[in-house]
């Protein structure tokens, strides 16, 4: 005999035997009765008989013989898949391999991963909004869809009602205040407490009162509290709802509500915070942002405002209108700007602008009132500086009287009828620097569709045009305003503060205030409210 | 060039093109409300214009007609006189202005809050708040809670706006495509604060198409479309996860970062270079050397923002309508191609935006 390691081993005859196989081995003929079976299949298949047909499992009995293929199924709670090779005679060899193991491993990395692509989203959607009611909104949506049939999102509070979102189970929601006390439900109060911690609370469903279960919801299985831990402060609490037919909640899924109800406490507590950082910022703020403007005694006020940084609603410039008093018969308009930016600027321009507003009866003289105010201002702490404008008005007949007068501040420019843009004569020191300071008032008529444009160096110290990096300048902004002739006061401000925008493009801009006062062009006395006609001098 | 397309920016000639402030809806009953009150303020006559509104409201007109038939027709006109150049800016501003008083008439008529809460603005640098105006009291009308926060919002106090009222939906308004990148960051951010955005105004395209692009999970035509919509059930909300660059792969290649960055620069050299080309520039006063370098920096504008979201239509639809708008004003429309020339010699290695530059081209040739 020769041999040679070249020899193709194709065609050798196999001398494994089913009975020396190490997994269960089911021999078939080709009518479905059991030819031959090995030891491990007698022991997992013990219904099994040489000669008879195949009793169970079913998935193999009735796998086809003529072109078999793989199956797979289970026998006990074991799982197996069967892979066939085909015999002499017909007979279908089947090979059982255990896939238990597998089976539960891949049946826990599906379920694993769902947990995670769910904590995963509910983190982003939580995250995505600051404002309490979207948080429990989303809290309660998130609940439904992965632990529940319905969920109920319970806010603390310190009023008598409990803020209350719902996603019922159709997922719809509903925002509501109930008016009753969290003791009603075993469990709610301590939730709501926030401390000392307390663990997830069953309650027996019967218990539960009416407000609770969302209308339609059929039997409740099993009810849930579940306190929502908050950053240092309370949260709120989660309810839970399954529908009597569903299983209860697993271990598995008590502790996924637990990490889900971390992430929403974390998200609702710090919408919470925002919040009441943002009521606080805006209580302070109120005082500091420009007023609205409107027609005052048959004279059109007209301001618009923007702060330095786009971020920012208040800065260094500021403006007011005070209509007239018991002790000024005008109206007193100011404008001005303090030196520096930002927050720390503005609560200057409140310091000044309450400084002024006590001093109104002093309007009638414009150097007397800013001789005060420039006293007042030397002896605080600060040690900015000003510069403002004050004007009082006065409607005579059609025309508006005015007088001016400028602390260091740039001239207001006089816009007439014919497109004529002059400068207000008046000058004077800037407030907040010298022990004495000097003014000169100019007296001004506006005749119908004038206007007087007070402005800040914002305006005319913008940088940028076409070319960039070019100053605004007095010059431009004498053309733009020499375009406003006739116009109303809404539309002189607007449009100069559109060309100003647009001259500094994306550039940087300091603080920009811009008032128009305009004698209307139709003499009107009744006040538009929209109910009746108007009626006319003119 | 030597004349003015400077007011394209601020005009409100946009309104007039192609598509329309608002579609008037039954003609025959609010026609000769808005002819009387095209007259009242044609000669800026705030009263009489009150009194027009008044009288079409006691003689039963509906206010959301009042509003969008007679209202915002009026001030779809005023855009088409202008560019006609049958007015001015200044009588623009005034229309615009009474128009926006007397829609204060109509809040009288609001009916009480019964549906959610909708926030209402103008994209940064956006000036023409009218058609938000519009869009916010057609809602108000219709039964919503609306904030309207006016003209040309930054979009960090849109966000702060949304974190303290959650809002239903957002409707962001522009009309210019020069805001369309401003626009995109601005939708971007509302969708990540998980708030539904529904974009509007003729910055997104006749029909919307750039609104779709820039990722917008609504586009609305006019405000009875918008209020439709928002009344036909709650807007999906936003999956939170999302990067600009997505909706825009096209940015990949850095031509709009760069001329973006570089369109001051831009603007300086093609002015610089078309007054060696044009001898007749060197006798412009200030002034007029000043239009012609803000003309420029328009096509330079328009150039980057057709650039951001790859449109050809953006940047021809900018020089046909300006070549209009030029010619009614008498002043021969050949004047802008000099300046597509100058513009093309300096971007030659940017060959999405010489693509442009011969779109332009062809479109302002094919002119009649």
């Amino acid at each position: 005999m020769t041999s040679s390691p070249a020899r193709p081993r194709t065609g050798a005859v196999s001398t494994v035997s089913v009975a020396s196989a190490p997994c269960p081995v089911v021999v078939l003929d080709a009518d479905g009765h059991v030819a031959e079976l090995n030891a491990v299949a007698g022991t997992l298949l013990p219904t099994a008989r040489v000669g008879r047909p195949l009793p169970s499992p079913t998935w193999l009995a009735a796998a086809d013989r003529t072109r078999p293929v793989p199956v797979t199924g289970t026998v006990g709670d074991r799982s197996f898949s069967a892979h066939p090779s085909v015999a002499a005679d017909g007979r279908t060899v089947w090979w059982l391999m255990e896939e238990t193991a597998y089976r539960s491993a891949s049946a826990e990395l599906e379920a694993e991963r769902a947990r995670t692509r769910f904590l995963t989203e509910a983190s982003s959607a939580l995250l995505a909004s600051l404002n309490l009611e979207r948080c429990m909104e989303v809290t309660a949506r998130l609940a439904t869809e992965h632990l529940a049939d319905a969920a109920l999102v319970i806010a603390p509070t310190a009023a008598r009602t409990l803020p209350v979102v719902a996603c019922d189970q159709r997922g719809e929601l509903t925002r509501s205040t109930v008016s009753e006390a969290p003791d009603s439900v075993p469990g709610l109060a301590e939730a709501l407490r926030g401390f000392p911690p307390v663990p997830s609370r069953w309650i027996d469903p019967a218990t539960a009162p009416d407000w609770l279960i969302p209308a339609g919801f059929g039997e409740v299985g099993s009810l849930v509290i579940t306190p929502l831990p908050g950053l240092g402060v309370p949260a709120g609490a989660l309810i839970l709802l399954r529908r009597a037919q569903q299983d209860a909640f697993s271990e598995a899924e008590e502790s996924l509500a637990g990490l889900f109800a971390a992430r929403a406490g974390a998200a609702m507590s710090a919408a919470r915070l925002y919040a009441e950082q943002n009521s606080i910022s805006d209580t302070l703020m109120r005082e500091l942002l420009p007023p609205t403007l409107r027609q005052t005694e048959g004279v059109e006020f007209a301001g618009g405002y923007r702060a330095s940084k786009d971020t920012e609603r208040v800065g260094g410039d500021f403006y007011d209108v005070h209509p007239p008093g018991e002790d000024s018969p005008e109206t007193l308009v100011v404008l001005g700007d303090v030196a520096g930016k930002g927050l720390e600027a503005a609560v200057l321009t409140g310091k000044i602008r309450n400084t002024l507003h006590a001093l109104l009866p002093m309007a009638d003289d414009h150097a007397k009132m800013l001789r005060l105010v420039n006293n007042a201002m030397r002896t605080s702490h600060h040690t900015r500086f000003a510069t403002l404008v004050v004007a009082s008005v006065r409607r005579e007949e059609r025309e508006v009287a005015l007088r001016l007068t400028s602390a260091g501040h740039p001239a207001p420019l006089i816009i007439r009828r014919d497109g004529t843009v002059e400068e207000a004569d008046t000058g004077g020191t800037l407030i907040g620097v010298l022990p004495a300071i000097t003014s000169r008032t100019a007296r001004v008529r506006l005749a119908p569709g004038e206007t007087c444009l007070l402005f800040t160096d914002g305006v005319t110290e913008a940088r940028g045009g076409p070319l960039g990096d070019t100053m605004f300048g007095d010059q431009r902004l004498k053309r733009a305003a020499a375009e406003c002739a006739g116009m109303p006061a809404e539309a002189v401000v607007e449009r100069v503060q559109m060309v100003t925008s647009q001259w500094i493009g994306d550039g940087r801009h300091d603080d920009i205030a811009v008032l128009a006062i305009t004698a209307p062009r139709g003499a009107h006395l009744s006040a538009v409210d929209g109910a009746t006609r108007g009626r006319y001098t003119a | 060039m030597t004349a003015r397309i400077a007011d394209i920016d601020d005009g409100p000639g946009r309104h007039g093109v192609g598509a329309r402030l608002c579609v008037p809806h039954d003609d025959a009953a609010s026609a000769p409300w808005a002819d009387k009150l095209w007259a009242a303020v044609r000669t800026g006559d705030e009263y009489a214009a009150v009194d027009v509104v008044t009288d079409a409201l006691a003689a039963g007109l509906e206010p959301e007609s009042v509003l969008l038939d007679v209202i915002g027709a009026v001030q779809h006109k005023v855009g088409l006189e202008w560019a006609a150049n049958r007015m001015s800016v200044a009588d623009e501003h005034a229309a615009t202005a009474i128009n926006d008083r007397i829609i204060a008439v109509l809040s009288a008529r609001r009916p009480a809050n019964s549906r959610g809460r909708i926030t209402v603005a103008c994209v940064d640098q956006e000036w023409h708040a009218l058609p938000a105006r519009l869009v916010s009291e057609t809602l108000r009308l219709r039964g919503w809670r609306v904030d309207y926060l006016g003209a040309q919002v930054p979009t960090a106090h849109l966000i702060s706006h949304i974190h303290r009222t959650g809002p239903d939906a957002v409707c962001l308004s522009s009309s210019l495509p020069t805001r369309l990148p401003l626009a995109h960051s601005a939708i971007t951010a509302v969708q990540a604060a998980g708030t539904p955005v529904m974009a509007g105004g003729l910055a997104f395209g006749a029909d919307g198409r750039y609104a779709r692009l820039l990722g917008a999970d609504a586009w609305a035509p006019d405000a009875r479309a918008a209020a439709d919509r928002l009344a036909a059930g709650s807007l999906t909300r936003p999956v939170p996860a999302h990067q600009a660059i997505d909706d825009l792969p096209h940015l990949g290649d850095q031509e709009y970062t760069l001329v973006a960055r570089s369109s001051t620069r831009l603007v300086r050299d093609t002015f610089q270079r078309l007054e060696q080309h044009i001898p007749a520039m060197r006798d412009y006063g200030d002034e007029q050397r000043e239009r012609t370098a803000e003309d420029i920096a328009h096509i330079v504008n328009f150039l980057t923002a057709a650039l951001y979201v790859d449109s050809d239509e953006i940047f021809t639809g900018f020089l046909t309508w300006t070549a209009e708008v030029l010619t009614a004003r008498r002043v021969p429309a050949r004047s802008l191609l000099p300046c597509l020339d100058l513009l093309e010699e300096q971007l030659h290695d940017f060959p999405r935006a010489r693509r442009l530059l011969d779109a332009g081209r062809t479109a302002l040739a094919s002119r009649p």
